[in-house]
């Protein structure tokens, strides 16, 4: 195949692969300008000066070229890395001491990890995320699928099979959020851009309070808005399995719909939290103490039940809230006590 | 001994990075020195010190920081072999986009964060396109969508390096960086190695210390901007 590729005129190459464009750019080559010539060309025009200008070589170039044909058909491909289910082998906690059972977490279910600050909830997210094999300092092992992944496997995901999502988040591209979308999109080789893009921004006005058109600059998002765009874009176009979520509590956002967002994509969701309402909006709830895994608790029927009061009381919450930002008086009437 | 170069962009996390590192590395009983080469000053001794880590540091001054560091290398391993160290990991800034530090069959590791803006892997030179490991940093202040975008960037100037993300803060993913560390294979001597690519050249009036400006003070290699094509 290489070969018969080296063979090719840039023009042929383009419009088998439109997006090799990326990697000419990246070279400040326009494939456009030489559309005639031979990818095995290149070494004379533009020449090898050219390429050592760019800080490389030509064949460094050429054998690049084939890589990243590699890489963007594998991103095509595999819609990342599809896990059904992780399950969590006990490690030891900070005394020492063995941690008493195993914990599965489930594709399309979401796993609350509760706990004070500094107990080991992090320690416990960075284990899935680097799929320990007794090899980290908590010495758990984590198995895929019901079986250990090869070295292989864990190194070459290279993050993309774990998504992750915290308040401290930001934005920093200076793009609208059309744009912004957009260029996520065309990275992640999606096909029907447009399809993509309009779904993320419908998605995440219905997740933020206040909506906000395709215009605003990403950076000029509320707060809320800017964790319901993330939430939107991370359900919907990224490619990992797993979404670990750190206190999206004040975020602004609906909270309950966030995660049936990212559950119906089929995400194992884990969140790590102190919100009795999504912790409770939680199939089950990990509690982390002195750097261990202490309990598991499915989440009961009766604590289901109390669901939709609690949700009314955080809208009521939600209402209080914006009540006092646009300096209206607050109503207290229906407060129950 | 094994060796390892870490680069970066100044501020991309390469301290924390490397600290992070050494830690795992240190949980599995290795002994770990680290050399740190920059340009006026560096504070990070005390930073490396304060983790109980060996360190020297080579300062560049007037000279090309990439220059000095391959002048010195050699005097660092004898350093490092000296103290009977499982690891040598040498950091370097890369302060100009050109720096290309890396060595032939020496693990080289660039470091660079999300928060230097998607066109900034395109502006890098060998330093990251020429990495066996690209360190990504900081993906904790910024958006899933963007550390995406950021890591195709990388991918699409250097297709064949390893991407880890690393969050120097608490040191999520300086994991996977110590156990591709401890897999590199030991050198006993740089003495016939071959740099991945050119320094940066220069040799001309200026690097002689000519602070005169005009073409009459100009001598040896310098190259001109056309600034009379057409627009």
């Amino acid at each position: 195949m290489r070969t018969t590729l080296l063979q090719m005129a840039i023009d042929e190459l383009m419009e088998m692969m439109p997006w090799i464009e990326d990697y000419f750019s990246s070279f400040a080559i326009d494939p456009a300008e030489i559309g005639n010539l031979k990818l095995e060309e290149l070494g004379s025009t533009p020449g090898k000066d050219y390429f050592m200008e760019k800080g490389t070589t030509y064949h460094a170039f050429i054998d690049g070229f084939f890589m990243f044909i590699e890489q963007v058909k594998a991103l095509k491909q595999d819609s990342g890395f599809s896990i059904n289910s992780l399950t969590v082998f006990p490690g030891r906690n900070k005394n020492g001491e063995t941690e008493a059972f195993s914990v599965e977490l489930k594709k399309g279910k979401v796993t609350a990890i509760v706990g004070p600050t500094g107990s080991g909830k992090s320690r416990l997210l960075a284990d899935i995320e680097s799929l320990a094999q007794k090899d980290t300092p908590t010495g758990r092992s984590i198995l895929v699928d019901g079986r250990s992944p090869t070295d292989e496997e864990r190194f070459s995901t290279e993050g993309r099979f774990i998504a992750q999502l915290s308040q401290n988040m930001n934005f920093v591209m200076d793009l609208s959020v059309e744009d912004f979308l957009t260029l996520h999109a065309e990275s992640r080789m999606v096909d029907e851009i447009h399809h993509i893009v309009q779904k993320i921004y419908d998605t995440a006005n219905v997740l933020a309070g206040e909506p906000f058109s395709r215009e605003t600059p990403v950076t000029q998002l509320s707060g809320g808005q800017s964790r319901a765009l993330m939430i939107a874009d991370t359900a919907l176009l990224s490619p990992a399995s797993v979404v670990l979520i750190d206190e999206i509590e004040n975020a602004g956002v609906d909270k309950v719909k966030s995660l049936e967002l990212l559950v119906s994509n089929n995400k194992i969701v884990l969140i790590s939290t102190h919100d009795p309402l999504l912790a409770l909006s939680a199939d089950q709830r990990i509690v982390i103490k002195n750097g261990g895994i202490s309990k598991l608790l499915k989440t009961t029927d009766d604590e289901k039940k109390h669901l939709e009061s609690l949700e009314k009381i955080d809208r009521k919450i939600t209402l209080m809230r914006d009540q006092l930002r646009t300096g209206e008086e607050i109503d207290l009437s229906d407060l129950l006590i | 001994m094994r060796l390892v170069t870490v680069a970066g962009p100044p501020s991309s996390g390469k301290t924390s990075i490397i600290v992070r590192t050494v830690e795992e590395l240190k949980n599995k009983g290795f002994t770990v020195g680290v050399v740190k080469f920059d340009c006026l000053s560096a504070q990070d001794e005390e930073l490396y010190s304060a983790y109980s880590i060996p360190v020297r540091t080579g300062l560049s001054g007037g000279l090309c920081p990439d220059h000095f560091f391959v002048s010195n290398i050699e005097e660092a391993i004898k350093w490092a072999e000296d103290r009977n160290f499982d690891f040598l990991i040498t950091e370097s800034a890369g302060l100009c986009n050109r720096c290309s530090p890396h060595i032939k069959d020496v693990l080289a590791i660039c470091v660079i964060d999300n928060l230097s803006g998607v066109n900034t892997p395109k502006k890098i030179g060998p330093m990251l396109k020429m990495a066996d490991i690209v360190v990504i940093t900081k993906g904790d202040i910024v958006s899933q969508a963007e550390r995406e975008v950021f890591a195709y960037r990388v991918r699409q100037v250097n297709p064949r390096g390893m991407i880890i993300h690393i969050n120097g803060v608490t040191g999520q993913g300086s994991f996977y960086l110590a156990k591709q560390v401890e897999k590199t294979s030991s050198v006993d001597t740089l003495r016939g190695a071959t740099l991945r690519f050119t320094m940066p050249g220069a040799l001309c009036s200026y690097c002689l210390g000519e602070r005169k400006i005009g073409d009459d003070r100009q001598i040896g290699v310098s190259k001109l901007v056309n600034f009379r094509g057409d627009d």
